[in-house]
Order: C-alpha cells, then sequence, then structure tokens
C-alpha cells in the first residue's frame, strides 16, 4: 500500500469506527468523526491513527489511554509559548480523584519534623509567601512513539508536554515551618490518585532534602496560568520541579514525608531509570548495566509551523516557527537548516519568559525553487548542551532530543 | 478608622473573595473506555478482555506497538509479577499467544502483505 493509499484507509477505517463510538459513548467525550491525522504530522498509524476525545475541563486531546486517562495536547497549541490549561496533556499511571473537598483536604507535612503540619488550601494562600515560575512539564516518555527499535510504554509523539505559569508557595517554606531535623535525607510525595489494587504500588515520588532547600523554585502550586489547576493536571496543588521531568510533578499533592533515609519506592526503584552513561543511552535493543532515577530535562527544539507534509508556494515568505527549552540554564541559541543540515542560521529568539519556560523562535523563509525540503531546528543551551543529530535510545523510551525533520512540500 | 484604613480593609477585603473564588466542592465524572480501543477478535481475547481490563483499559495494548512474542509474553509476567494481576498459569499462556498472534511483529508483517493485495 503507498503511504496516501494507507492515509485514506486509515481515514476511512477512522471514521467509520469514530461513528460507531459516538453512538455508543455520548457527545461530551468523544469528539467523532475528528481524528487528529496529519496535523501531528505521522504516517505512523499508531501515531496518526488516533481519536480526539474531551474529557473533564479539558478541549479535543489526543487519546492514549481512557481509563487511567492520558491524553496528548496536538502540536498547534504549541504555536505560543503557554499552554492553555484546556489544552495541557494528561497522564495518569493509577486513577486520578474524581472528587475533591476542599473544607476537608488538607496537606499533612509529616516524618523527620519538629512540628508536622497540616494545611488547609487557605492555609498554603495566607500562611506563606506566594511565588510563580513560568516552566516547562515535559513527561519522561514524551516523543516515546518515534524510538527505533520501538518500545513499550505509551506512544506519544511530542505533545505529553506544556508550559505554564505555575503559582504557588515555596517548598522549602513549607519545610522550614515545619522545621527539618537534623539527618533527613529525602522527601517523598503521594497525592490522591489511588491504586485500583492493593498490589499497585501507589504512586509516590522522592527528592532529596538538599534539592529542595537549595532551589527555590520548587513549588507547591495552587494555580496554573492565574486559575484554579484542572481536575486532571492535579487540582488542588501539584508539585512543580522546574527542569526536571515530569514524573517528580506529583498531582493532588497530599503528604509530604520527610524521611531520615533514601527513599526506596517502587516509582523510583524500579521504574522511571534511565542508564547510567553520560548520554543517558545505551546502544539500540541493549540493556543498561547501571541506572539511576531519571532527572533533569535534554535540550529539546520543535518546528511547530509548517508542520510536517505541509505545502508550500516556492519564492514566497514563510516564517519558520517553533519553541526551544532545556533544564533551566536558559536557551543560548536556536539555528536552523532549510537544505537538509547542510547550512544553518540563527533564528530570532522571542520573548524570554525565565529559563525553565519554553522559548520562540521564528526565522523567515523563501523556498527558492519547487522540491521537497527538510526543515531542521537545533538548540543549544547556556551551557553548551544541544541536540544530536540522530536519536540515542533507552529501553524505556525517555530522554527523546535529536534534531527533529520537518519534511515539506514546495510547489 | 481613617478612609485610608478603610480602603486598606476594601482591598484586603476584595483580595481575600478573589484568592477564596475556588469553589469548595469540585468533582468530575470520567467517561467509560473508549469502544475504540476495542482489542481484536482472536482466539483467546476473551481471556484478554476480562484479565487485561481489570486494571487499565485495553487500549494499554491496542495503542502499543507490535513487538514480539517474548516481549508479549514478560509483558503478560510483568502484569502478574509486579502489579499483581490475578491471573492463572493457562489463562497467562491464552493471553500471551493471542497479543503475539494479534499485536505481534509476525502479525505485523503479514499485515502488510495482506494489505498489499487490496
Ligand atoms: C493488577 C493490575 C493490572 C492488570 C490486571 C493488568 N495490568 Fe497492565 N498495567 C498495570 C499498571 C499499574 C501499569 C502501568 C500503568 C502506567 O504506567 O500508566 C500497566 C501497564 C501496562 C502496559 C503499558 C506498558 C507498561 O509496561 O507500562 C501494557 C502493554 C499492559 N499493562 C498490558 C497488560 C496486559 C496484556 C494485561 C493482561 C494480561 C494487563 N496489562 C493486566 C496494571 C495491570
Amino acid at each position: 500500500m503507498s503511504s496516501l493509499d494507507r492515509r485514506s484507509f486509515l481515514r476511512t477505517w477512522g471514521m467509520t469506527s469514530a461513528a460507531i463510538a459516538t453512538s455508543l459513548w455520548g457527545r461530551e467525550f468523544l469528539v467523532g468523526p475528528k481524528l487528529a491525522w496529519a496535523a501531528e504530522g505521522s504516517e505512523d498509524p499508531l501515531l496518526a491513527g488516533r481519536p480526539l476525545v474531551r474529557y473533564p475541563g479539558k478541549t479535543d486531546l489526543i487519546l492514549l489511554t481512557s481509563r487511567p486517562p492520558q491524553l496528548e495536547t496536538p502540536m498547534k497549541y504549541f504555536a505560543s509559548a503557554i499552554t492553555p490549561n484546556e489544552a495541557f496533556y494528561v497522564r495518569y499511571h493509577i486513577p486520578p480523584p474524581t472528587q475533591v473537598d476542599l473544607s476537608t483536604w488538607r496537606l499533612k507535612v509529616t516524618g523527620h519534623l519538629d512540628k508536622p503540619l497540616e494545611l488547609s488550601f487557605d492555609d498554603l494562600q495566607s500562611k506563606f509567601p506566594r511565588a510563580s515560575i513560568v516552566a516547562v512539564n515535559q513527561c519522561s516518555g514524551n516523543g516515546r512513539g518515534y524510538f527505533s527499535p520501538r518500545v513499550f510504554g505509551g506512544q506519544w509523539a511530542n505533545g505529553a508536554m506544556g508550559n505554564a505559569e505555575w503559582t504557588g508557595v515555596r517548598l522549602r517554606d513549607v519545610l522550614s515551618a515545619a522545621g527539618v531535623k537534623p539527618g533527613a535525607v529525602d522527601v517523598s510525595f503521594n497525592g490522591l490518585d489511588q491504586p485500583v489494587m492493593p498490589t499497585i504500588p501507589d504512586f509516590v515520588k522522592s527528592l532529596s532534602v538538599s534539592r529542595i532547600m537549595d532551589d527555590p523554585n520548587v513549588l507547591v502550586a495552587y494555580q496554573m496560568n492565574g486559575q484554579p489547576l484542572p481536575m486532571l493536571n492535579g487540582f488542588p496543588v501539584r508539585l512543580i520541579v522546574p527542569g526536571w521531568y515530569a514524573t517528580y510533578w506529583v498531582k493532588h499533592l497530599s503528604e509530604i514525608t520527610v524521611l531520615d533515609k533514601e527513599f526506596d519506592g517502587f516509582w523510583m526503584r524500579k521504574a522511571y531509570l534511565i542508564p547510567d552513561t553520560p548520554c543517558g543511552c545505551v546502544e539500540p535493543g541493549s540493556a543498561p548495566a547501571h541506572t539511576v532515577p531519571i532527572n533533569r530535562l535534554d535540550v529539546r527544539s520543535l518546528m511547530i509551523a509548517p508542520t510536517g507534509g505541509e505545502r508550500l508556494a516556492a519564492r514566497k515568505a514563510v516564517a519558520l516557527k517553533g519553541i526551544a527549552f532545556d533544564s533551566g540554564y536558559g536557551i543560548q541559541e536556536v539555528v536552523v537548516s532549510t537544505d537538509n543540515g547542510a547550512s544553518w542560521r540563527p533564528a530570532q529568539l522571542g520573548k524570554d519568559l525565565g529559563n525553565y519556560s519554553f522559548r520562540e523562535w521564528s526565522l523567515q523563509w523563501t523556498p527558492p525553487r519547487m522540491g521537497r525540503y527538510s526543515l531542521m531546528a537545533r538548540a543549544t543551551n547556556r551551557i553548551g548542551e544541544s541536540e544530536p543529530s540522530e536519536a540515542l535510545w533507552n529501553p524505556a523510551g525517555y530522554l527523546r532530543n535529536v534534531v527533529e525533520h520537518v519534511d515539506v512540500t514546495v510547489a | 478608622m481613617n478612609h485610608l484604613q478603610r480602603r486598606t480593609t476594601y482591598l484586603a477585603a476584595v483580595l481575600v473573595l478573589a484568592t477564596a473564588a475556588v469553589a469548595q466542592k469540585t468533582s468530575i465524572q470520567l467517561p467509560p473506555d473508549n469502544p475504540l480501543s476495542q482489542i481484536k477478535s482472536g482466539t483467546g481475547d476473551d481471556a484478554v478482555r476480562k484479565n487485561c481490563s481489570i486494571c487499565h483499559s485495553t487500549d494499554y495494548i491496542v495503542r502499543q506497538p507490535h513487538l514480539s512474542a517474548p516481549q508479549w509474553d514478560g509483558e503478560v509476567k510483568k502484569m502478574i509479577g509486579v502489579y499483581g494481576a490475578p491471573i492463572s498459569a493457562a489463562d497467562a499462556r491464552t493471553i500471551s499467544d493471542y497479543l503475539a498472534e494479534n499485536y505481534g511483529t509476525v502479525s505485523a508483517e503479514s499485515k502488510k502483505t495482506e494489505a498489499g493485495k487490496h
């Protein structure tokens, strides 16, 4: 089957099943028969043939799994640096809470402390100084769907990420108020999400005490872009760990426990591990000898316009646009190639919203003549980290960063 | 209270109201499993539906890449060994075979040739 045949086959198949689905499923949730097609620039049936669905508090997002929900943000929302709350991706390991009553909700701060605390939602807002930061939240497995050889796990394209202004209180202020005792080592974080069976490990993550006390940007956030958090992004409060992968950004945060030893929970010791090599990678298809918990974000740049497969006109200027981000050193430069990597030109960087934020970039380009073009962007941060031209590999499908190609036709 | 004090009190009250504007009770209703995520019919599909949709929807299966029979078998063993899936040894075999047949590398290949015929 040619790729065009395959696409129209998929489209027909998708429309039929979406029509059936709508009749079974009720209109609120399934936004049929629209499907996330070529807009996501992929011909891979797993990535291209995904339905759009609407969950509470969310707009049409790309379905990975229904229960627990994993929903991806369509790439068009990254045309501007701030991701709207309703378009922000959703990723659960175990089912989210469906109800929160703020009159009884408390954030418990317990463990190796002088005076453990139980904070109400009002306490958080009135007893601690308010702090805000714009920061990228990116799933460890963002881009896993592009891994080769492929690996099990959520087959995300590049939309398991978002950038928002998070407002709340500094975690270190909360811990200081509770009085961390000498000898404290790790702090664990648990949320209101609950496993469906007791044999499934509850989703609990940890950070070291020094990681928290040294970093004023680690927040307990009660607002996202000036609004309460959508339930499916962690209402009423979530942990914000700027520069680190989203696995640490515990949603529906309800228990903070200070430990006098290393935390050894499943989701720190057995999952979310990367090869303990400088690149976090191994020979494709092989297993790492040693692993460490995933931590800070790799440098990435993504072209948002034009999209893959788009047709452009010869000798007519277009704006090549996208975003870049890193783990908080800040983006130094983005260079763009329109000739498959033979030459590179610096793009113009957009407004600086802080080191942890998406940074917009753009470059005017006039396609000189008809033909096929592979467009690329490469970002470098302020400590010289960049993106490799060939994708690196690890068995869990984490840390994707590579100079991505956007193939367009000039006609 | 002088004018300035009154004004400050008023502003403070407005601020308290503004920050307290979050509703006390918030709830959502989650949709049922998406019908587009049904597994293919084939030998053993009942065992898969029964055992593999206890903890999560079957789109965990249908949206995975087509991997090898040993990889699928490893995945079934992981569900049992790591997450405590209550699945009998007999069902586990049936499920592994079903997955290799319907979502394995071999089936992906044969599908390509089949599709080529149309
Ligand atoms: C006891 C609960 C339980 C049962 C029963 C269960 N799973 Fe899972 N499964 C999980 C959990 C927990 C995850 C991890 C969820 C996440 O990270 O989103 C998971 C994830 C997966 C994944 C994604 C890849 C991965 O390893 O994280 C696949 C594929 C999968 N399950 C297949 C199956 C199959 C096939 C069956 C039937 C044999 C099954 N599951 C039965 C709990 C279960």
